[in-house]
């Protein structure tokens, strides 16, 4: 039986929902209207909020100091390429430890996730001499591979526990209509199970997006994604933050509207199965 | 007659091969500061004399520390020129890491480069890094509250007078703060400022034996000092506070006096940017009267990493970027207020020059300031605000910490002292010496 929620109760919840939201969207919100200060109103003090000369001098200087499409067009094909191949070794590998357990299932997969325990500092060196000897030092694939790897055990755990929530019977259904594996896994779960799919998608794309600590160490001047361009607008003698902000708001653009017009999706399967 | 038009042809051939093959593309990695966007805006004059591409890879001054470190230690090869500062370069050199730069083309004009500079990127004499631009520290002070506290700022004052001059500056209810410094726990933050400061107390970091001092008198002379003045003077949340944060007070008139680097003299006069651009006036950084100055000396310098393909022309481009005919190129686009400062003497002879009101003292700055003796006693290393030492970055960070939690009112400077003298004797301890 649904609970009865009074109109005071709902406007309470709603008004406390949007200061939440709005308290974690701060700093981006910040970032965007610094974008448009001159660098003296960005670190005036008290800060100018809304009322200030808007400017989009930072925006010309920054597209006239730096490539910006040459990092967009990095980071979309790292992103989008470490996710993808994430997601096509992670899918089989779901599906064997959902429906096909062993007694080491849940070893393996605590295993996987302690590749995450590590600081990946401490793994810097080893991966940097790998890349020298492969030739894959500042090359995109080289990057695709180290962050498909880095996400690989947060897929597998995410496709694992969206896996779970579908009815083993209907695959065997499919197995005794005469279903191949492939068939299976391709036509049968894959389809069901779209919306926990889509979810990992998006959320390891914005993961291999935001990954800065090997996109800028394996990186130099032909792979360098946005985080590159981000960084080589910060600075500790000299205060550019209006540029520096006009440079984030411009890295973070693109990954904000994949989210607003995808958040339905995003939330439907960060949900599916939370409630029964 | 065949023959002759074989070998014409066979040497044609030849100086066309050779002409592809000298136009090569160089990467260089940089910091993200004015000059060095400068620079990279002027590039295309380098690649029209030349015929040599150049790509650039720009980062925060520590991400860069980092990336050009792991590729020189791994031989990575992805560089054809690092910007270093003064730290690193007799560290690289004595690695075998870097290629001498003892052959630069006469027009170079070596011997033009400041002596201090010059020392400071040279390892056994030779020189590893050519200066783009040098800075020193010195006061930055306010004329308008240095004549309403009625005083007289001198040429080279003294801390004591630096003392007494912020606390009268001072008018905590409107916000004004006598003394901004350092706070920003970090080996290039608060102990670059505080390790100049020491040498003018007659403190150093280790004796000719590389044992610690922090437990000399001369020590705590200076951290009790800097504590109690910035008690009496400072901002609050000083602790917090680095080059950016004092730039920021400062420019919105909150500091009556900032030690720091001379490069901000051009910022804190520019007045797009400053509300007190026209009450500006230099002075340098105080001493105690035994000899050296509370000031530092760094310089952003290029340096080529041994091995790269493109040795040749990664020396053209550094005998380019670090030449007089570029400070010409700079002052005949931009103006001579923008070009580097602090790497050549020629320039500080330059009547053009000469106008930029804070040109001299920061030649008298870099000057004041001895890389090689650096402090009042011996010791066995090389760096005025630094320790040429690989473990320097390391242990001087944590010491930093520690005195920054000082600032904070978290410790008293004895207590900060003790934790210094500790860490740094068992890192050295550590590091086998």
């Amino acid at each position: 039986m649904a609970r009865s929620v009074t109109t005071r109760r709902k406007t309470i919840n709603t008004a406390l929902a949007w200061a939440i939201g709005l308290l974690i969207f701060f700093p981006i919100l910040w970032t965007i209207l610094t974008s448009f200060k001159t660098e003296g109103q960005a670190i005036s003090d008290p800060p100018v909020f809304l009322f200030f000369d808007w400017t989009l001098e930072n925006y010309a200087i920054v597209q006239e100091r730096s490539n910006y499409a040459r990092f967009l067009w990095n980071s979309i094909i790292i992103a989008g390429g470490s996710t993808l191949l994430g997601v096509i070794i992670a899918v089989p590998a779901a599906w064997s430890m959902a429906f096909v357990p062993s007694k080491r299932t849940k070893d393996i997969l605590l295993w996987m996730l302690s590749t995450k325990m590590l600081p990946a500092v401490g793994v810097l060196y080893p991966i940097y001499l790998i890349f020298i000897r492969m030739g894959l030092l500042d090359t995109r694939v080289g990057l695709v591979i180290v962050l498909m790897l880095i996400n690989l055990p947060i897929i597998v755990w995410m496709l694992y526990t969206y896996f779970r929530e579908i009815p083993g019977e209907i695959l065997e259904a499919a197995r005794m209509d005469g279903a191949t594996l492939k068939e299976e896994i391709l036509y049968v779960l894959t389809p069901m199970a779209v919306p926990g799919i889509a979810s990992t998608l998006l959320l390891n794309f914005i993961l291999a997006w935001n990954e800065a600590f090997w996109t800028l160490n394996l990186t130099a001047a032909k792979a360098g994604p946005l985080t590159a361009f981000i960084a080589s607008y910060s600075s500790p003698e000299g205060l550019f933050y209006a540029k520096l902000s006009a440079a984030s708001t411009m890295a973070i653009a693109p990954i904000l509207i994949l989210g607003w017009f995808s958040q339905k999706q995003l939330v439907r399967g960060l949900t599916f199965g939370a409630v029964k | 007659m065949f023959l002759r038009n074989a070998l014409r042809a066979a040497t044609a051939l030849t100086l066309v091969t050779a002409a592809a093959a000298q136009a090569d593309t160089i990467t260089i990695a940089t910091v993200n500061n004015g000059d060095m966007i400068r620079m990279q805006g002027l590039t295309d004059n380098f690649t029209e004399a030349t015929g040599h591409e150049v790509e650039w890879v720009t980062l925060e001054e520590n991400v860069l520390r980092q990336r050009v470190t792991t590729d020189i230690t791994t031989k990575g090869g992805q560089f054809d020129i690092m910007t270093i500062g003064m730290y690193e370069t007799p560290i690289w050199a004595k690695n075998g890491w870097l290629v001498a730069l003892d052959d630069l083309g006469e027009d170079y004009d070596v011997d033009d480069l400041l002596p201090a500079m010059r020392n400071g990127l040279s390892y056994d004499g030779t020189l590893y890094a050519a200066p783009f631009y040098g800075e020193s520290s010195m006061i930055m002070y306010r004329t308008d509250l240095m004549e309403a506290a009625g005083l007289e700022m001198p040429e080279a004052p003294t801390w004591e007078f630096i003392r007494d001059a912020a606390v009268a500056m001072t008018d905590k209810d409107n916000e004004i703060y006598g003394i901004c410094l350092r706070g920003k726990a970090g080996w290039g933050e608060n102990m670059a400022f505080l390790t100049a400061m020491s040498n003018s107390f007659g403190a150093r970091w280790f004796d000719e034996n590389w044992q610690a001092q922090f437990d000399s008198d001369a020590w705590n002379e200076t951290l009790t000092f800097y504590l109690d003045m910035m008690d009496k003077a400072g901002p609050p949340g000083a602790s917090n506070n680095g080059f950016n944060e004092n730039l920021s007070l400062f420019q919105q008139g909150k500091c009556g006096m900032w030690i720091d680097a001379t490069v901000a003299a051009s910022f804190v006069t520019n007045p797009d940017d400053s509300t007190v651009a026209d009450k500006v006036g230099f002075a340098l950084a105080p001493d105690t009267g035994k000899g050296k100055r509370g000031n530092w000396l760094w310089a952003w310098a290029l340096a080529i990493p041994a091995g790269t393909d493109n040795e040749g022309a990664a020396k053209e481009f550094i005998e380019w970027a670090t030449s007089k005919a570029y400070i010409e190129l700079v002052a005949s686009e931009e103006g001579w207020a923008y070009v580097p400062p602090g790497a050549r003497v020629s320039l500080y002879e330059n009547p053009n020059y000469k106008d930029i009101p804070f040109a001299e003292m920061t030649l008298k700055s870099i000057q004041s300031a001895d890389p090689i003796e650096p402090t009042v006693d011996p010791v066995p290393y090389q760096g005025v605000q630094f320790v040429a030492i690989p473990e320097f970055a390391g242990f001087a960070t944590e010491v930093g910490q520690e005195f920054s939690a000082a600032l904070a009112g978290q410790q008293s400077a004895d207590e900060a002292l003790e934790k210094a003298q500790a860490l740094t004797t068992d890192a050295m301890e550590a590091a086998g010496y």
